[in-house]
Order: structure tokens, then sequence, then C-alpha cells
């Protein structure tokens, strides 16, 4: 498997853990017993400065872990907020899960489809600018419905109030 | 406080008086509001007299469980030798439930205070709070305070001078319901799938990096210092009607009601009073048709059963469900409960570890037939399948979570039959395009 996936890698891999970022994780290694448990944060930070988790980041994770790309990669499909495919500039999360949908986020769902011109969930719009998918309970169901774009959390979003926040992100 | 509304005369604030007061997220503004009180208290006690003020408060876990605080923290082993861990479950991601942001989101060092008396009282040296990915704005506060924490001598080596040594360390999770449970989260902390664990051994015996741990959520952490500075009497004290809930508690109310937001009450207070008085009632001509009062997870009620209920752990049982996370979810007459119930299982599908069969395979299923009921093409015989499988997804996994999904299901046929009948007697238009 990891094989062929290596084989769809198209750009050749820059190493991501150079410099600030490897400080970063050599940061990290004291708060933890293993040098396993720093996985999930060293996948933030591949995200971080790549946009995505390609299989050669993944291998390179594996590699300053002293884990297997393999059992990286098992691990980084389990958390659904692990891009394992390049997304648009801006990621647009929308809560959609029962609460949220009491309260309209079904309109502003559709709204936001409409806005960015992705036309439907996990699409990226034709000028590379957004990607939108419905998630899960944001915990912040008093305040429907939330949104995350990027790392930005957006309270009590309405139809009305998506184009003026989307305008924000270029 | 239901931030971003001023407190209501009805409620008891005690967590969430700072909520919307920015300068109670700095440490000298904590420290003028108090705190950091407790946790020099408690470093001049003895683990085991922390451990018996919480036993002798009531505290029980708000987590969702509600399991007594004092219990767990006792069940640590003593003078094992080896390292001890605290966890804090920051997860927060059962539908309905949006409190433990709120903690986190303004009052960052009545956390970290919580953390560090829980440690000191489990003889652990570290902390991980394990924080949801998506929750962005509490981990920047929080990896502030944290800092800031650091820098004023409450965590460190010797905190506050007194030789102790307590780290916190904060872990970003990355999108998965199912890590909220406990043993997952340790295993996703380890590094690795977040799935979750057979018990026993139980965390205290062999958690965390197979060491003795003890992992509690941010509310019930949160409320161990108030209980030390206040003594556990006046905890115990704070209880409206069963003596086995005391103290306050954050109620999260969402969905159809006017103001939205976290209420703080003392246990035992009217649920009919807290959805129709505190969180504003029903929009004009509306009227109350269910709840779900524990997060997702737990039966739904009826208007006339939740207008009964007390809200703390027994008066909800009584009414037939369960306190949980304490996260009301209020429908109005307007709602569709197929529909609702429907989008619930899918929750549950899509956040299945798919580790055990009857949860894999059971939320899909009453996913799928729930959505062909929707879609107008149900059968009769549906509603007996739903209930069979629902009954093979109860008590029999590794973890609840397979629980949780018949939970809203059967409860959901059980008092509102006559709506799946309006779908499978096409005397209701389908909700769902057919397929
Ligand atoms: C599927 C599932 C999800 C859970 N999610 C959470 C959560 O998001 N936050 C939380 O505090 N507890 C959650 N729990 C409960 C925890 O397993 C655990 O009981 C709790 O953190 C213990 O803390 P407490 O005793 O302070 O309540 C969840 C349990 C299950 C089965
Ligand atoms: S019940 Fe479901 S979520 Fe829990 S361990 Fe089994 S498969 Fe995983
Ligand atoms: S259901 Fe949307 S944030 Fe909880």
């Amino acid at each position: 498997m990891t094989g062929s996936t290596h084989a769809h890698a198209d750009a050749p891999h820059e190493p991501v853990f150079v410099g600030k970022v490897r400080e970063q994780l050599d940061a990290l290694f004291p708060k933890y017993p293993t040098k396993q448990a720093c996985l999930l944060p060293a996948l933030w930070m591949v995200q971080e400065a790549r946009g995505w988790i390609s299989p050669a980041a993944m291998a390179e994770v594996a590699d300053v872990l002293g884990l297997t790309p393999a059992y990286v990669r098992g691990v980084a499909t389990f958390y659904t907020m692990y891009h394992l495919h390049p997304v648009g500039r801006h990621f647009i999360q929308v809560c959609g899960t029962s609460p949220c949908h009491l309260c309209g986020s079904d309109d502003v769902l559709k709204a936001i489809l409409k806005a960015t011109g992705c036309g439907e969930l996990g699409a990226t719009s034709a000028d590379g600018r957004f990607t939108v998918v419905e998630v899960e309970c944001l915990g912040a169901c008093g305040f429907a419905t939330p949104i995350l774009i990027d790392d930005d959390f957006h309270d009590s979003v309405t139809p009305e109030r998506v184009a003026g926040i989307l305008a924000r992100y270029p | 406080m239901g931030y971003p509304h001023p407190p209501h005369p009805k409620e008891t604030v005690v967590l969430s008086k700072y909520f919307g007061d920015a300068e109670a997220r700095t440490f000298d503004g904590w420290v003028k509001r108090g705190g950091y009180e407790a946790l020099k208290k408690a470093l001049g006690m003895t683990p085991d007299a922390i451990i018996e003020e919480l036993k002798a408060s009531g505290l029980r876990g708000r987590g969702g469980a509600g399991f007594p605080t004092g219990l767990k923290w006792s069940f640590m082993p003593k003078n094992d030798g080896k390292p001890h861990y605290l966890v804090c479950n920051a997860d927060e991601s059962e539908p309905g439930t949006f409190k433990d942001r709120e903690i986190m989101r303004w009052t960052p060092h009545q956390l970290i205070e919580g953390c560090a008396i829980g440690a000191y009282a489990i003889g652990a040296e570290t902390c991980y709070i394990y924080i949801r990915g998506e929750f962005t704005e509490p981990w920047k506060v929080m990896t502030a305070a944290v800092a800031e924490a650091y820098a004023k001598g409450a965590l460190g080596g010797n905190v506050f001078g007194s030789g102790k040594r307590i780290d916190i360390v904060l872990h970003r999770g990355a999108g998965a319901y199912i890590c909220g449970e406990e043993t997952a989260m340790m295993n996703s902390i380890e590094g690795k799938r977040g799935n979750p664990r057979i018990k026993p051994p139980f965390p205290a015996q062999a958690g965390l990096f197979g060491m003795p741990t003890t992992i509690n959520n941010v509310e019930t952490l949160s409320s161990t210092s108030h209980i030390l500075t206040r003594g556990a009497a006046w905890y115990k004290g704070l209880c409206l009607s069963n003596p086995k809930s005391t103290g306050t508690k954050l109620f999260s109310v969402c969905g159809h009601v006017m103001r939205p937001g976290n209420y703080e009450l003392t246990m035992g207070f009217p649920m009919k009073d807290l959805i129709h008085d505190l969180a504003g009632g029903m929009r004009p001509g509306r009227r109350l048709k269910a709840v779900i009062p524990g997060g997702s997870s737990v039966p739904i009620m009826t208007a006339a059963e939740a207008e009964a209920a007390l809200c703390d752990y027994e008066g909800i049982v009584e009414k037939g469900s369960m306190l949980g996370s304490a996260g009301f979810i209020v429908m109005d007459d307007s709602t569709d409960m197929v529909y609702e119930i429907w989008r619930l299982a899918k929750f549950y599908a899509h956040e299945s570890c798919a580790q055990c069969t009857q949860c894999r395979e059971g939320t899909a299923w009453t996913t799928k037939i729930l959505e062909r009921i929707l879609r107008g093409q149900g059968k009769k015989e549906d509603l007996d399948l739903l209930l069979d499988l629902s009954d093979q997804m109860t008590g029999r996994t590794i973890c609840v979570l397979s629980d949780s999904c018949a939970a809203p299901i059967v409860s959901g046929i059980k008092k509102f039959p006559e709506e799946f009948e309006a779908y499978l007697s096409r005397a209701k238009a389908p909700a769902l395009a057919a397929v």
C-alpha cells in the first residue's frame, strides 16, 4: 500500500522537520515518555507547514519518530482533521449535527456552498480558494451555526452573514 | 452565567462568575479574583486530606457518567514508585454540550488550578489536557495561560515554593468524537488510533503509558478549587433535591430556545424553569415538544417528562432519561423527530471507531433504515428492525458509543410512534429525496 501511494506523490518532498519546525518538535520530546506520543503534534506541524499531509511527509514523520510509514498512515487516517489530500487555500468546516440543524445549519451550508462556488461538499472551488465540508458537532451548539475557517472560529453564522465573512479570506 | 447573557437571578454562579470578563483570563486578574489560593492551600494539605474533602463534598464527574470524584482519586495506588498521570478531558464533542469551551475561553486559570490540585492529590507530576482539535480559540487562551502559570511559579519544578513538581502539557486532538472516551483518549495521547481499550485493567491500575492514571472532565477539575477554599460542607449544601447530587453545574441549553447558553444552577433545579424562564422559552407561537438532556447520548424526554423533571442525576433518571453531560437539546413542535433521530444516528455512525461489530454494523444499519423511512420507502417491519438492532447494540460493546446511538432511537420510537407511522403510511411527504 505505502509503496503505491509513494509512487503518486508528484512533487519531490522538501523536508518539514528542519530549522524552526525541528526545534518545535525537539522541544516536545521531553514532555512525553515516548517519542510516539509526539505523533499527533508532528502531523499537525506538517499540516501547518504544507496545508496537507502527503505520503512523503508521513514517511518523514515516521523517520523522525522511529515509526514505520504504514503505522503513521494508519493513525493519520483515523482522525478527520488531517488533510490527506491538498485542499483549497481556505478550509471551511460547517456544523451539521442535530442541535445546529434545528437552528438552520442547512441554510448556512447551502449559502456557503453557493458563495464559495464549491457547489458540493468536499470539492475545492475552481479558483482554488475554498474547500467546504460538513462536520459533526463543533462544541458550540448554543452559538448556532458555528463554522471554522482555517483556524478561525465564527459563531452564530446566518446565511446573511456568509458573504461578509468570506470576504475576509482572499 | 449564560454568557453572552447577563447572570439570571435564579442562577448560582460559581464556575461561570467571570465568563465574559477578559481580565480574568490573565494570571494577575485571576489572582485578584481569589485565584490560586486553593492550590496554595492544597499544597499545605496531605493528598489524602484533599481526597477526603472531595468525597465529603459529593462532587461527581461532569463528563457524563457522574462518578464520584473523590472516590475515583482514591483508587490511585500509593507509594508504588511509578509515575502517575492526570488527564483532563477537554474533548467536548457531545452534541448539545458547550460548557468546557467557555470555561477554557474565559477562565483558563480556573482549569489550570484544578488540574494542579488534582495532580498533587493523585501523586502525579504531569497533567495532559486533551483539547479537541476544533477548539482553536480555547487552545490559544490555554496556551497563553499555561505559559503565564509557569512564569509565575504556579506550575513547574517548584510550585509556589512547595518543592513539588507539576507540569501541564496541552495535547491537541484531531477530530474524533470517540477520543472523549477515557481509554481512547489515552491511546490518542500515546500516538495511536483512538480506539477504546477493554477494561479491566482500569486506568487507575494501567492507564496512560501503562501507568496509574486518573481522567477527569474540565468542569469537574474546575470545581475542585472552589470546594477547597469554601469547604465541602458549603458544596454539599448546594442541593435542591437529592443529596447524591450536590454543587452547581453548568447546563448547556441549545436548540429551539430564545436564549441558548450555559446556565449555572444548583443541582435539583426544576427543568421547566431552566427551559421556559432562564433559556427564554420557545419562539413565539411554538410549544415545547421534546428535550434530550444529557447531550445526544441519552433517551429523549417528552415535553411532559421534561417539565416535571428536576435537573440532577436522580431527577432526570426518574423521568426516563439521564443527566449525562447536561447538554440540553430543546425541540419545539416544528421538529421532525424522525429526521433529527436520523441525523443523530448518522453522527454515531460517523464517529464509531468500528472495533465492535454491533457498533460498526448497528450504527450504519440504523442510519440506513432511518434514511429509508425518511425517503418514503420505509417498510412496516422497519420499526421492529430498528428496535431489534438497538437491542443488539446495547450493553455488548467495548464502550458505550453503541448504546448512545440506540438510546435516542428506542426512546424516539416509543415516545413519538405517530411520527414514524406518518412516514411509513406515506401520510407524510418524504423528507429526503428517493434514490
Ligand atoms: C463515546 C464517549 C465520548 C465521551 N466524550 C467525553 C467528552 O467529550 N468529554 C468528557 O469529559 N467526557 C467524555 N466521555 C466520558 C469519559 O469517558 C470519562 O468518563 C470522563 O472524562 C471522566 O471524567 P469525570 O469523572 O470528571 O466526568 C465520553 C465517553 C464516551 C463513552
Ligand atoms: S462501541 Fe463503537 S466506538 Fe466504542 S469501542 Fe466499540 S466500535 Fe468503538
Ligand atoms: S451541534 Fe453544532 S456545534 Fe454542536
